[in-house]
């Protein structure tokens, strides 16, 4: 039994250090304000202030911490991508990840369970093996696996799945899950206490803009000058570039995913199939966790709907036909802001002082780490765009240089 | 050693309104035999057998019993041997189960777990954020350990799915919950006209009016049973008892759940009729087995004539806990005394004190519990500690120092009701905190939906029935008008309040419980606010409250008083947490139905069967890869490609999708749609189709053959064709153009006749086709008849050699097959499946759209450049193909061999540069017979591509963990096109 819980448990009354203080009074000016206190943004701020010493950065949250997709996403964290790009970055992130629990003192509960997707078609094969090559090529855990080794990894697994049976697997030993909350909260009490402003239910609504630069911020708590913004807003990014003019090709759709009741441990690895348009994995507290594909038509709505659950589920059952039996206890959605090349959008915008950390899709819980440091980097450098984030301009697709990885975030987002 | 079990409990006729004391049921629990009766729940039969303790708790593994017997709390989940997580005071007893406890160390009784109990000092609420990660990566050896006392119940690994399926109901009004309130709604609703689909839970409709009491006389209820009889018998009601509304989705679509059936109900109007859930009262130890909710002790007796205790005492804070009283004194059973938190001189309270205290029962009023004191058998109750409730300035919730022990083996308890929230907020429903009446209302709901009775706040009988008639009405009306405001009914006569506004007393021992289902107690919530968790989401995500299997139906009110009070805030402003679907918990098998699998065959199936074909799959279709056993696979793929190459070969094609694109602007929609011209397109030719999207990326690919000047008939891939066709209709519609596009990819059958004999095999079948070479040359379309079938032919040339598309109406694929088979014996032909068709292709030098393509690629980097009309004004892409050919190329499809012996390239390695960065990959490989090597197509660097380049692939099989291969020209076989065009 670690000693800080020995301690705390043995004392008559125990000490409560807070992980927040209660909300500080709206400033009338910062010099970095970031809007979305999701983890992105808390993110953001915790290694502006830890790694740049800026700590007069105000986050602006419509609701409560961490309370958009943030809260809602499935904890998937794997760096198998396909373009090089997008692998490297993710590398970068998984990496931050399996240190952050000691960084913060704060248990975000990261759990490396490896993650299996079943290819059912030839072309499925083909596409994964592509993606092992590359992750292989350029550090990460991945290998192509046959049934057999599928059966020996995942015994309660059914390979044969209607009309498509699975021919093989991409295992990627470095996909993992974390306690998502934890992440947030872990970021923002290390960015609180490093003194960063975090100001829940306070909404932005407008801009001031001059010589193509922000200057304030109208919120619903009054007006506020910022020194430069960044837009962390998953869900709602068009929303707010559209405020200011700006054109990106962001299509919203709602994403959903459910839990049943927890049972017994029976499922380490967090399983997916891109043909199926489902994954699965076991929660901490023994839950099924069962998500898939967005929902076809766009919407800012994050209401539950029958008919993806009523596919969702019977996919769900083709690969493990035993949880006919479980019950499921919950069925939410959160926002995606996709792009037609299923990458993200980070970093300059037309306006001089506005950064952009956009258009997250379904994969933006796993980037948390390294978004925020690379954003920290790009703000403190006045705007010199990082290595790491360059291919995810918004001007790519003006140039044609999108980063495609649709293959490679459908069903396992 | 297992506690003996207490003696029976029944009470007489006319207590048990649900079983059948003729009808034994005989069952197990924990290995011990049980007796029940038909019409009992596993949970009351249990109960009547003197079993108490029904299970652990989730953490601390404390001893728990019945809370609501309404299936609102986790207290009563067993296990079976094929389910887990039973809700016991649901599931009917029945004949042979075999019941055990879960999520114990041991067994129930004696649950070696439960030493955590005593340890809950050092698991404070979310301790697992602030240990077990010192020093690092000692989480990894932690979580397993932890991670094995996580969940419930087991689930049967080997369980397979049994039969469960989905109906459609159509209604204009559904009620859901038929307790007075319903049935009023249902018969209003019904009188005036609508049809009715009335939902009830339980197995039998009446709802409180089979358990409640309403009145001190007890008479109440049996007044407004008849409405039962009227409703069950209303020729415009659909009764279905036993049936489950699990959520409320958009536009009144209700899910309701009833058997082993899925029923998906659209209702023009909604009538929520769906009752409160009784509240705990949360002071310490309020969880030990014999204290229960007011309603699940009334429903015990009423329904199963079970009687909860010998000696009970009442802790209430309305008049319900007095009618409770009563019906315990009916029961033949002592009450100790009526505990009432309302103060002495409250003076609703007056009437029912004086009615109680003159049966001889003690009443202590402006009193409550500081703690109830275990020791009885089976962890029950043995006592509690009454004490009077202090007056401001003390705290809320502060007790006297000193109290009475009373002596009783049960406590009932209520602190008032929550709306049952759920469907309505599911609705777009908020709810707000009253102060007066310190409770939660609804409000902001959609037009076509009613709330009536106790969720709407009323909680008399004479007001529950007055507002579900008028709720039924209102819908019946506005079924008619559309308009719901007409029948608005005259405000209800005042009720006195119901709720408790504190019903909260710390102990300094703790142990007191807001949330059962997740072992919370009052200082893990006011501890999540001061470690600055305040928004109740996040205290709700840091402690774990209502997020347990019942999902924090008896929480969720005590725990947004704690957190307003906390936080200084209100109630509404604190609110509670999202109310997300299913209502209650639901299987996966529910849900997922039926398992349809939707498949296709073509009309030639059997015939490949019975040539022993291995299939694959091509979306919903399965279609022959290579024909013989697998063992031989690579030489047969072989022998299939050199019987095209040197005679004849014969391939079904009918899953190729086909669409039929007739009338004034089908060249025009063509035109703007594919990246080729077709205006000059002769009548009588096909041309190749290229389709891109906006970004200038390939998507689809067919042939297009013009069959008249206004009619093509266009085939697209198998896997695209329905995108192509939604996407034809969709711009033939917004540019307004005048074409019929039908999808007729089912209603034709294919084949690929091909090889330097198809001519000869062909000449046999047919009899009015001029086959020569000048009559019907390489990319012509003719009509006639093949083995007597009317066909469309077109000589396409995919494998690369002389061949014939043969499109007949999908029924006659046999003959054709047959015919085409027995003519071309003699010749030997042989069928041939999808590899020794990517192999011959790839031999020519064909692209496939998806697999040699990605989502990136575009015509002029795939080679494809001569497929783009360069003089057409618009197609769908060009802009972006335009500006996409004027930048460097990043890339660059090229072919590459190597020689046969060493280790083969799989599609999907890469092609590294000298630097070892990543330049592409391959998309198709394959060992040609034919020319004997290796050969592929690969994506690499433009200065790669020059021929004769040597391309590095990246193999960890390989010396060195590189293969080298040699850039050529495409195509590697017949480059001059000499075969095709023969």
């Amino acid at each position: 039994m670690p000693f800080s819980l020995l301690r705390y448990g043995l004392s008559s009354e125990p000490r409560i250090v807070p992980d927040f203080p209660p909300p500080p009074p709206l400033r009338d000016a910062y010099d970095v304000v970031i809007i979305g206190g999701g983890g992105h943004g808390v993110a953001t701020a915790y290694y502006l202030a830890k790694r740049h010493g800026i700590t007069n950065v105000a986050i602006l949250e419509k609701g409560y911490l961490g309370g958009g997709n943030t809260a809602r996403n499935t904890a998937v964290i794997r760096s198998n991508y396909l373009t090089p790009e997008s692998v490297k970055f993710y590398i970068a992130s998984v990496e931050l990840f399996r240190g952050l629990s000691n960084e913060f003192d704060f248990n975000i509960m990261y759990s490396e369970r490896g993650q299996l997707t079943l290819a059912h078609t030839d072309g499925a094969v083909r596409a994964f093996r592509q993606r092992a090559e590359v992750n292989r090529h350029l550090g990460a855990r991945s290998e192509m696996l046959d049934r057999q080794q599928i059966k020996e990894l995942v015994p309660r697994l059914n390979l044969d799945t209607p009309h498509q049976p699975v021919l093989a697997g991409l295992w990627h030993i470095d996909g993992a899950t974390a306690r998502h909350d934890a992440v947030a909260w872990g970021y923002a009490r290390g960015a609180v206490a490093r003194g960063v402003d975090f100001h829940p239910l306070t909404e932005a609504e407008d801009f001031l803009v001059e010589k193509n630069r922000v200057t304030a911020i109208k919120t619903n708590r009054g007006t506020i000058k910022c020194g430069c913004v960044v837009q962390a807003v998953a869900g709602a990014s068009a929303i707010l570039l559209n405020k200011l003019g700006i054109r990106a090709p962001i299509h919203t759709y709602p994403l959903q995913a459910m839990v049943t009741q927890p049972v017994k441990p029976f499922l380490t690895p967090l399983v997916s199939s891109s043909a199926l348009h489902c994954y699965i994995q076991q929660t901490g507290r023994g839950e099924i966790l069962i998500g898939g594909g967005s929902d076809p038509y766009p919407l800012y709505s994050s209401r539950a709907t029958i008919d993806l659950k009523e596919g969702l589920l019977a996919h769900a059952l083709e690969m493990f036909p035993f949880l006919a039996n479980a019950k499921l206890m919950r069925q939410w959605a959160g926002i995606t802001d996709m792009t037609p090349d299923y990458s993200p959008i980070m970093g300059l915008s037309p306006i001089d002082n506005y950064y952009l950390d956009a258009g997250w899709g379904t994969y933006g819980f796993k980037a948390t780490p390294i978004c925020g440091l690379t954003m920290a980097e790009l703000i403190a450098s006045g705007g010199k765009v990082p290595e790491l984030i360059r291919p995810f301009s918004l001007d790519r697709f003006s140039r044609f240089h999108q980063i495609n990885e649709m293959g490679a975030t459908a069903a396992s987002h | 050693m297992n506690a003996p079990p207490l003696p029976p409990a029944r009470l007489p006729a006319p207590w048990g309104k649900l079983i059948d004391r003729a009808q034994p049921v005989r069952f197990s629990f924990e290995g011990r035999t049980i007796d029940g009766l038909l019409g009992d729940t596993i949970a009351s039969a249990l109960l009547a057998n003197g079993h108490w303790l029904l299970s652990r708790s989730f953490k601390y593994h404390r001893p728990r019993g019945p809370l609501s017997l309404a299936g609102q709390d986790a207290n009563t989940l067993v296990q079976l041997p094929e389910e887990a997580n039973i809700l016991a005071d649901l599931h009917p007893a029945s004949p042979g189960l075999l019941v055990t406890g879960q999520n114990y160390n041991g067994s129930l009784d004696r649950d070696r777990d439960a030493i955590l109990n005593h340890f809950s000092r050092l698991m404070p609420v979310g301790f697992y954020y602030r240990a077990f990660f010192k020093p690092r990566g000692i989480w990894k050896h932690w979580e397993p350990f932890i991670r094995k006392k996580a969940g419930l119940g087991q689930l049967d690994l080997d369980f397979r799915p049994r039969y469960h399926d989905k109906a459609y109901l159509f209604t204009d009004v559904a009620v859901i919950g038929s307790g007075p309130a319903g049935l009023a709604a249902a018969l209003a609703a019904a009188e005036a006209g609508a049809k009715v689909l009335l939902i009830e839970q339980e197995t039998t409709l009446g709802g409180s009016l089979n358990w409640a009491r309403f009145g001190a006389s007890g008479l109440d209820a049996e007044k407004s049973r008849p409405l039962i009889g009227q409703v069950a018998a209303h020729p415009n009601i659909r009764c279905l008892a036993n049936a489950t509304c699990n959520a409320w989705f958009a536009d009144n679509f209700l899910p309701v759940i009833s058997g082993a059936r899925l029923y998906k109900v659209r209702a023009r109007q909604c009538i929520l009729a769906v009752g409160a859930f009784d509240q705990p009262v949360i002071f310490r130890n309020n969880d030990l087995p014999g204290i229960l909710l007011t309603s699940a002790a009334q429903r015990l007796m009423r329904l199963h004539a079970v009687a909860p205790g010998k000696r009970a005492a009442i802790l209430t804070g309305n008049d319900d806990g007095y009618l409770a009283a009563l019906d315990l004194l009916e029961a033949g059973i002592p009450v100790a005394a009526v505990i009432d938190m309302r103060p002495e001189n409250d003076p609703h309270a007056a009437p029912i004190r004086q009615t109680i205290s003159q049966k001889g029962v003690r009443v202590i009023p402006g009193a409550a519990i500081h703690e109830a004191i275990p020791g009885g058998p089976h962890s029950r109750i043995a006592a509690i500690d009454v004490r009077r409730i202090l007056e401001p300035p003390h705290p809320k919730g502060t007790l006297a120092p000193q109290g009475e022990r009373l002596a009783c083996d049960t406590l009932l308890m209520s602190a008032g009701y929550m709306p049952a929230w759920q469907l309505p907020c599911q609705a777009g429903g908020k709810l707000h905190y009253d102060d007066t009446r310190a409770r939660f209302a609804l409000t902001g709901l959609p037009e076509t939906l009613t709330l009536a009775g106790s969720v709407n706040g009323l909680f008399s009988l004479p007001n529950t029935l007055a507002d579900g008639e008028a709720a039924g009405k209102r819908a019946a009306a506005a079924l008619q008008s559309g308009n719901t405001d007409t029948a608005t009914p005259p405000p209800p006569p005042p009720e006195p309040p119901v709720n408790t506004p504190w019903p909260i007393f710390p102990h300094p021992k703790g142990k007191e419980f807001i949330d059962y289902d997740e072992d919370l107690q009052i200082r893990d919530i006011t501890n999540a606010t001061r470690y600055g968790y305040r928004d109740i989401q996040l205290v709700k995500r840091f402690s774990t409250l209502g997020m347990g299997p019942l999902q924090g139906r008896q929480s969720a009110l005590a725990a947004a008083r704690l957190v307003a009070e906390a936080t200084g805030r209100t109630l509404t402003e604190t609110g509670i947490a999202t109310a997300r679907p299913p209502f209650m918990p639901e299987k996966l098998a529910h849900i997922a139905g039926r398992a349809f699998t939707p498949y296709r065959h073509s009309a030639m199936h059997r015939r490949h069967l019975e040539a022993g074909a291995q299939f694959m799959p091509a979306g919903a279709w399965l279609r022959p890869a290579y024909y013989g056993k697998p063992a031989a696979r690579e030489r047969l793929i072989q022998e299939e490609a050199a019987a095209v190459r040197t005679g004849v070969g014969l391939i079904d094609v009918s899953t190729l999708g086909g669409l039929e694109i007739r009338g004034p602007d089908a060249v025009e929609l063509l035109e703007r749609t594919y990246t080729f011209a077709f205006a000059k397109q002769p009548i009588g030719r096909s041309r190749y189709a290229l389709m891109t999207a906006e970004d200038g990326v390939i998507i689809d690919d067919g042939v297009c053959c013009r069959l008249g000047q206004n009619h093509f008939y266009l085939t697209a891939t198998t896997g695209g064709v329905d995108r192509v066709y939604r996407s034809l209709t969709k711009w033939n519609a917004q540019w307004r153009l005048d074409v019929d596009i039908a999808n007729v990819s089912a209603a034709w059958a294919a084949v690929n006749l091909a090889g330097p004999r198809s001519r000869e095999v062909l000449a046999k079948v047919s009899r009015d086709l001029d086959l020569s070479p000048q009559g019907f040359p390489y990319l012509a379309v003719r009509a006639g008849l093949v083995a007597e079938i009317p066909a469309r032919l077109i000589r396409v040339g995919f494998v690369g050699e002389l061949g014939y598309e043969i499109h007949i109406p999908a029924r006659y694929g046999e003959h054709l097959w047959d015919a085409l088979m027995q003519a071309g014996a003699p010749l030997g032909i042989r069928p041939f499946g999808v590899e020794s068709q990517r192999l011959l292709r790839l031999e020519k030098g064909h692209v496939i759209v998806t697999q040699d393509t990605d989502g990136m690629t575009h015509p002029a980097e795939a080679g494809m450049g001569w497929a783009i009309g360069r003089k057409k004004p618009y197609f769908t892409g060009k802009r972006s193909i335009q500006i996409l050919e004027a930048q460097p190329p990043l890339r660059k499809l090229v072919g590459f061999t190597l020689p046969r012996g060493g280790p083969v390239p799989l599609e999907g390695q890469l092609i590294l540069d000298e630097r070892n960065h990543i330049t592409g990959a391959i998309t198709s490989c394959g060992d040609s017979g034919t020319l004997g090597k290796i050969i592929g197509l690969a994506w690499c660097a433009p200065s790669q591509s020059a021929i004769g380049t040597q391309l590095p692939i990246r193999c960890e099989s390989a010396p060195g963990g590189r293969l080298l291969a040699e850039v050529v020209a495409l195509p590697f076989y017949d480059p001059d096109n000499k075969r095709q065009e023969l």
